[in-house]
């Protein structure tokens, strides 16, 4: 039988997951659709690739669709979130040098405590702090900054954030062009691999429920129902992905050279969330690195593309109001209730419009609730 | 900056000089390799009178282009590097202009172009099409070739591994079943025909089988 054909992009991180698994493990087939993976050198030309069809859909980071709405960065079809493949999956990381003078502070890396890493951080640091991230608009940029203001002495001097692509992240922390990192899985590792970084904290520890990718496609797309059995194979791979039985499946599958390529290994750890946190092989256990279960996670809530979209449009210097009225019409609950309905899907229903059993938004470390009525 | 023609040597056509600086563009290349940025350079000069600045140097990308302040950046689409570039979208400092992956609505084909082709121009908001055209097509022209000749090369490298596998899965067979070259390779062949696959993965198997087993 000739199934209809989706080209899907796809950047080589952990999280990458959903959309691999959807093909490996046969889901996309089950549900009557072939994809195809486009494995994208960096997120523009993911963006790029999927805004001028070069692809149907990518696995993309959830602040781009946002971004493209406010004119940010491409120039492109503006694009629009189906689902949220992932949340967390990011890790923040120091150079050995920044590492050991943190330790020789009494600092002890619990890999837990946002606040004190954060305090002992810039004890450490001293002012201009530089921290790698993959990208501009992205929940790595975003996390960062909002852990900084939130930290009791937030930093005066200011932190320089550059953009570093992931692959030479480790690289430009190892030459010294950057002291710190936030960066996706297995990046963060590659790093303590290659013993020129240490991990320091999980994303997660910032705020626990992130959204970090989401399934992307043109805005303008004429025939949004074809991708319902796309949406339908990432949502059944999502719950794969959240069984204990299937990570070390998944980690094999990921680590294949046409994907990751690199050890399973390293690919193992995010998922299993046991870090390797050091060179000298300290291991730290974190629950949900990064997490896939989409009845948790998975509908696309316009409060998340709200929260993205002020944040972006305050540093871009764009209205508050118009901004976030333009970001929210960019992750698509409504499709993604048409496309999953009737599977038993978690998402909210129409007189619930803000809440959803079992979906959580989660909470930050300085224990502020990601809250509808407060966008900040 | 290394301009294409250095026509203020030529004291009489200042006037002259004064009008082609005018519609000049100056362009940005990041590209690390010396010979590829080479090329591209030249096949820029033929397609027009331009200031080029070659950027080897892929750290700091943001800041050095910034500095230069050029109308067009190109860009390998494989260069992870060139998210550092979506910085200046950000970016507000006197110095620092705002620049677009191009894109003009007209010309939607030119863009996607450029994008199957494998470069990636940004440009400064408001630089007209017609200007930017020939540009395009000459850079696009030389990252065709380029992406053409990083094909053809992995294709050549992957056949000699392939060689190299299939050679040790020659011998492994040789060794253990008796057989010589010839029945070695006919053996692969055949098997490799009943299962549907090809030569290169039978080989592949048979190689990691065996390294398994001794």
């Amino acid at each position: 039988m000739n199934l209809p054909v989706l080209s899907v992009g796809f950047t080589p991180l952990v999280d990458a997951a959903p959309v691999i698994v959807a093909r490996e493990m046969g889901f996309a087939r089950a549900e009557g659709v072939a994809i195809t993976l486009h494995r994208a050198p960096s997120w523009s030309a993911s963006r790029d690739m999927l805004a001028f069809g070069a692809v149907d859909a990518a696995h993309m980071l959830s602040a781009v669709p946002v971004a493209t709405a406010l004119g940010l960065g491409g120039a492109g079809a503006p694009i629009h979130a189906l689902s949220v493949l992932s949340v967390n999956g990011n890790v923040i990381g120091v150079s050995r040098a920044l590492a050991s003078r943190m330790r020789g502070q009494g600092y002890g890396f619990d890999f837990r405590d946002a606040r004190a890493a954060g305090t002992a951080l810039l004890d450490a640091a001293g002012p201009g702090l530089r921290i790698g991230v993959p990208f501009p608009f992205s929940m790595h940029a975003e996390l960062i900054r909002y852990w900084f203001a939130a930290l009791p002495a937030a930093p005066e001097a200011g932190v320089e954030i550059r953009t570093v692509p992931p692959p030479l992240m480790a690289e430009a922390i190892g030459a010294g062009e950057i002291d710190a990192f936030c960066v996706g899985e297995p990046w963060g590792s590659i790093a303590v691999e290659t013993g020129t970084g240490e991990l320091l904290l999980p994303g997660c520890a910032i705020w626990d429920a992130a959204p970090e990718k989401v399934l992307a496609m043109r805005a303008g797309e004429a025939e949004p129902a074809r991708f319902t059995p796309l949406i339908r194979a990432l949502w059944r791979a999502g719950r794969w992905l959240a069984q204990p039985g299937s990570r070390t499946a998944a980690a094999e599958m990921l680590a294949r050279p046409e994907y990751l390529d690199m050890p399973a290994e390293v690919v193992d750890r995010a998922l299993s969330g046991r870090m390797t946190v050091s060179a000298r092989g300290d291991a730290r256990r974190v629950e949900r690195l990064v997490a896939f279960d989409p009845d948790r996670a998975g509908f696309p809530w316009g409060d998340q593309a709200a929260w993205i979209g002020r944040r972006l449009a305050r540093r871009a210097g764009l209205d508050l109001e118009s901004a976030e009225r333009a970001a929210r019409g960019v992750f698509r609950g409504d499709l993604y209730c048409q496309m999953l309905a009737g599977t038993g899907a978690a998402m909210p229903s129409a007189e619930s419009r803000d809440t959803a059993p079992g979906l959580q938004r989660g909470r930050f470390f300085d224990s502020r609730v990601f809250d509808t009525s407060r966008v900040e | 900056m290394r301009p294409c023609r250095t026509m203020d040597l030529v004291p009489w056509l200042h006037v002259v000089d004064a009008r082609l600086m005018s519609v000049r563009l100056s362009i940005v290349v990041v590209e690390p390799d010396q010979e590829r940025a080479r090329l591209i350079v030249e096949s820029l000069c033929a397609a027009g009178d331009h200031e080029i600045l070659v950027i080897r140097e892929t750290t700091g990308l943001a800041r050095r282009i910034g500095q230069a302040d050029p109308d067009i950046v190109l860009i390998d689409i494989a260069d992870p590097s060139r998210d550092t570039l979506e910085e200046l979208a950000l970016a507000s400092g006197p110095l620092e202009r705002p620049v677009a992956m191009f894109v003009d609505r007209s010309e939607q084909g030119l863009t996607r172009a450029a994008i199957e082709a494998g470069v990636s121009a940004y440009v400064v908001d408001g630089l007209r099409a017609e200007r930017l055209k020939p540009v395009l097509d000459a850079a696009m022209a030389r990252f065709q070739m380029f992406r053409q000749m990083r094909t053809e090369l992995a294709a050549t490298r992957r056949a000699l591994e392939e060689r190299k596998v299939i050679d040790r899965a020659k011998g492994l067979l040789m060794k253990a079943r008796g057989i010589d070259e010839g029945e070695a390779y006919a053996l692969l062949r055949r098997t490799a025909m009943d299962q549907g696959r090809r030569v290169a993965d039978v080989a592949e198997a048979l190689v990691t089988a065996a390294g398994l087993l001794s």
